[in-house]
């Protein structure tokens, strides 16, 4: 399979990210331009500076209308992508090749959702007609299953493994305290993490990511021209997407304790970025910790951790934001709010703060500063459920290969 | 010669004990228990499974023409109720399916129409009545099924009698949740000379008198007609077999069937029958065991006798369930979407799948459920034959309770299952208790109605435990 990548051809220039949360004061067409209008800004252009679009949404709008009507876009390509929970990435990576291709100058990939209107609790997506025998469980029900398959594989006792839970919770709700726009901004102590009341199977309230409303949007232009807009532009070195079989299933060999689909765009990734060693050459990454057991599979998955042993890296404290690899140091979907759109370019926004240095009270010790070793971040976003999923995997850096 | 080949009852998992009446509602409260369909089930899904259990004491070669499905408590009007049970079967197209519908009367109009060629006839009831009231308390769920035919016979149809007078005794207009009944005195009254007319017309029809019946099944829901009824057939009162009334509670248009299925658990061969059923009119039907019908008793899975059944029945049903599940208790839902109607194009395309629980096997042996087209290894494409998964059992892989999901009964308890032999399926768990499950468990597939929407029953198959003491 060629998967050739678009390593130091294109460039994020200006990003921008809404407040996640319950915004009952704010609709879809208030976020996509919010997040827009900063996007914007930050590059210091403006909307007629853009070619062409790509939106991203699950269920918050069809068409590139969605964006087109409350932007007041004139007559320009707005492309509307949906993939799941990794719709946001989805968007970014289509918006990237477009550029590559040479179609296009500069492009604007835009994620929203607005889940909180629905009224329902944990996220709603309607499926088409069908004959009524698919599996009714909800996302953390799906997710909760790989806990016990993984505790059971590397003979993790119960409790044990309920602790490891409990800590990638305390961890990203210990980073989400320290952003401004993340959904929950406060740290949660182990003990109420350990003690809320039960979800789906082993995972609690606290497991779960936070149901929210957002938007972010990038926009993205050749390398040759990032630095008409800024002198430290983010440049792409990978973008890989991945859809399997979903055959995880009907598949008695599949034993829920990892998404293939991530190491196969895992794999792609960090080879069109020359990635060798990720968890000594990455200075962060923004998993998709839609359920707390997602982010424990992720660290082996990723290449973060060596099989069997992410549960022991995760109560070291390897991935916490003062660890050996950061991950989700601006508290992932579980405390910045999995709004599904917005949420891969979300991930994106964390890395270019991070890689400018601009991350404030969060900054990663040693990450964003001229004379930074680590210059490349990781984000992961997958959508579906284990054994039959999507999954992205993108690179970024601040210094040219 | 023709009559019953086999046959099968279904008694459903839960039983609502009778003094759980008396501490809810500070009055009546019998003694024992009364049997309570699951909420994921209707007369269907039981009449379903009780013919599953028929269907495997017959040889492949049974061919039968027709299916009778009578109930009290059909799931449709208009549409045919027999049809999901057809398909879950997977009979042939050719196979006719009717209802006999609405009254308790039915279920002698299935068999004797069954009976008249190679058929099957199915009899299910689900009884409730408004709460407090004795139907609530002695009314019982539950199903049986019987094949008819004429190779293999195993209890040798002799002769029918019947009676029929209009009266008002009980009645129930369509679309009310109880039935009403006259005073009783008056039911007893009516049905004393009908009891005598039908049972001596197929004493005389078959040449036999009183004493040359062993064993002697008297059913209806008109329990003062029903106890009265042997004293004036003369019919030894040593020979009254199990009514249930303290184990099951009547099961009204099943009833006789699931009395009959126990007795012919344990009959021996060349022994008379009687069957008499106060409903509307009195019928009665004589049968004579055969030889077969031993080597049918050994060959049957000993957890599938009605005995088995009511010694395996989970006794801790709340009432506030109960209520719950047999609409009278309207409770908050949890909040989430309800799910969508099964929509009828798509159903029609995968009825093996829906209904039959059919997959498909590619040329390597590896099974797909549901049914796909395209090869997981190869890649080929229409290579597969069908196979169906209903009857193979099933060991958990992994599982899960889900407290947010949609369910009538919450939390909904959802397994990833490898059947034996291969094929992997996820689906939901029924008759289960949430705290004793674990990866290893041993399942097997049931026919259930998972819910209804826009009037539609969403028909499809769970997982249920095998119960220990199964072979």
């Amino acid at each position: 399979m060629a998967s050739h990548g678009i390593r130091d051809k294109v460039a994020i220039i200006g990003m921008g990210c809404t407040n996640f949360g319950e915004h009952w004061n704010k609709s879809t067409d208030d976020l996509l331009i919010d997040s827009s209008s900063a996007a914007l800004a930050s590059a210091g252009i403006a909307l007629d500076d853009i070619d062409a679009f790509w939106l991203g949404t699950m269920g918050s709008g069809l068409s590139g209308l969605t964006l087109s009507r409350p932007l007041k876009i004139q007559h320009k390509p707005v492309t509307h992508v949906e993939n799941y929970c990794a719709t946001g990435s989805e968007a970014f990576r289509n918006a990237c090749y477009a550029v590559a291709s040479g179609a296009y100058d500069i492009v604007m990939a835009i994620g929203v959702e607005k889940l909180k209107d629905s009224g329902y609790s944990g996220l709603v997506v309607s499926a088409p007609a069908s004959d009524g025998t698919q599996a009714t469980v909800t996302a953390p029900a799906s997710f909760s299953l790989l806990a016990p398959a993984y505790a059971n594989k590397y003979g993790v006792d119960e409790a044990e493994l309920k602790d490891v839970l409990t800590r990638i919770a305390w961890k990203n709700h210990r980073n989400g305290a320290l952003n401004s726009r993340a959904q929950f901004k406060k740290e949660v102590s182990k003990e109420t993490i350990a003690a809320s009341p039960l979800i789906a199977g082993q995972l609690g309230i606290f497991d779960c990511s936070g149901v929210s409303d957002g938007s972010a949007a990038a926009i993205i232009v050749r390398v040759e021209d990032a630095h008409k807009y800024t002198d430290r532009p983010i440049y792409v070195k990978a973008l890989s997407f991945v859809a399997g079989p979903a055959a995880g299933p009907i598949d008695p060999s599949y034993d829920y304790t990892t998404f293939d689909e991530v190491v196969h765009s895992a794999n792609d990734a960090y080879k069109q970025a020359g990635i060798t060693d990720p968890r000594a050459e990455l200075a962060m990454a923004e998993v998709h910790d839609c359920f707390t057991p997602t982010e424990l599979v992720l660290m082996e998955d990723l290449g973060f951790a060596e099989r069997g042993t992410a549960w022991k890296e995760v109560l070291a404290g390897t991935y916490d934001l003062d660890g050996e690899l950061p991950v989700n140091p601006d508290g992932g979907l579980k405390s910045f709010g999995h709004p599904i759109g917005a949420s891969g370019l979300r991930m994106l926004f964390e890395c270019w703060t991070q890689l400018r240095g601009e991350a404030g009270a969060r900054q990663i010790p040693g990450v964003g500063q001229k004379d930074s070793v680590k210059t490349k971040a990781l984000t992961h976003n997958l959508g579906g459920a284990p054994g039959a999923c999507v999954s992205f995997v993108s690179v970024v850096g601040s210094e040219l290969d | 010669m023709t009559g019953i080949i086999s046959y099968g009852a279904y008694i459903p998992y839960w039983r609502l004990q009778r003094s759980t009446l008396a501490s809810a509602l500070g009055s009546g409260g019998a003694k024992g228990a009364r049997a309570v369909a699951s909420f994921d089930e209707d007369t269907t899904s039981m009449g379903v499974e009780a013919s599953r259990i028929a269907l495997r004491g017959v040889s492949e070669k049974y061919s039968p023409q027709s299916l009778w499905f009578a109930t009290a408590e059909p799931g449709y009007l208009d549409k045919t109720n027999a049809n999901a049970i057809h398909a879950a079967l997977s009979l042939d197209i050719s196979v006719n399916a009717f209802d006999c519908l609405g009254s308790v009367r039915s279920g002698i109009a299935a068999v004797h129409a069954a009976a008249c060629g190679t058929s099957i006839a199915v009899l299910s009831d689900i009884r409730t009545g408004l709460p407090g009231g004795s139907d609530e308390s002695m009314g019982g769920d539950g199903a049986a099924s019987f094949c008819f035919g004429s190779e293999n016979v195993i209890a040798e149809l002799l002769s029918t009698g019947t009676s029929t007078s209009e009266f008002v005794d009980r009645w129930r207009t369509p679309g009310d949740q109880a039935s009403k009944q006259w005073e009783e005195r008056f039911g007893e009254y009516a049905y004393a000379p009908l009891v005598e007319v039908a049972f001596n017309e197929a004493l005389q029809k078959a040449n036999l008198t009183a004493a040359d019946v062993s064993h002697s099944i008297f059913s209806g829901l008109h329990a003062r007609a029903v106890k009265a009824a042997p004293k004036s057939c003369g019919i030894n009162l040593d020979t009254l077999r199990d009514d249930f009334a303290a184990t099951l509670g009547n099961s009204g248009t099943a009833h006789w069937g699931v009395m009959l299925a126990n007795v012919l658990d344990t009959a021996q061969p060349n022994e008379v029958i009687a069957i008499v059923v106060l409903a509307d009119g009195v019928n009665v039907i004589l049968l004579r065991t055969t030889d077969a019908l031993s080597a049918h008793q050994k060959q049957q899975d000993p957890s599938l006798t009605v005995q088995a059944q009511i010694a395996a029945g989970r006794n801790d049903l709340s009432y506030a369930q109960f209520l719950t599940w047999r609409g009278f208790l309207h409770r908050e839902p949890p909040r989430r979407p309800e799910p969508d109607r099964p929509a009828g194009p798509p159903s029609l395309r995968t009825a093996a799948w829906k209904y039959g629980l059919y997959g498909s096997r590619d040329e390597s042996g590896f099974i797909y459920l549901p049914p796909a087209r395209v090869s997981l290894q190869s890649g080929s494409i229409d290579k597969m034959e069908m196979v169906r998964m209903a009857d193979i059992r099933a060991t958990i892989a992994t599982y899960t309770v889900d407290h947010l999901a949609f369910s009538m009964s919450p939390p909904v308890v959802a397994a990833v299952i490898d059947f034996d032999g291969g094929g992997r399926f996820q689906c939901e768990l029924t008759d289960v208790d949430p705290a004793t499950v674990k990866i290893g468990d041993r399942v097997e597939m049931s026919f259930r109605k998972l819910y209804t929407q826009d009037g539609i029953h969403n028909y499809f198959w769970k997982a249920k435990p095998v119960r220990a003491g199964v072979k």
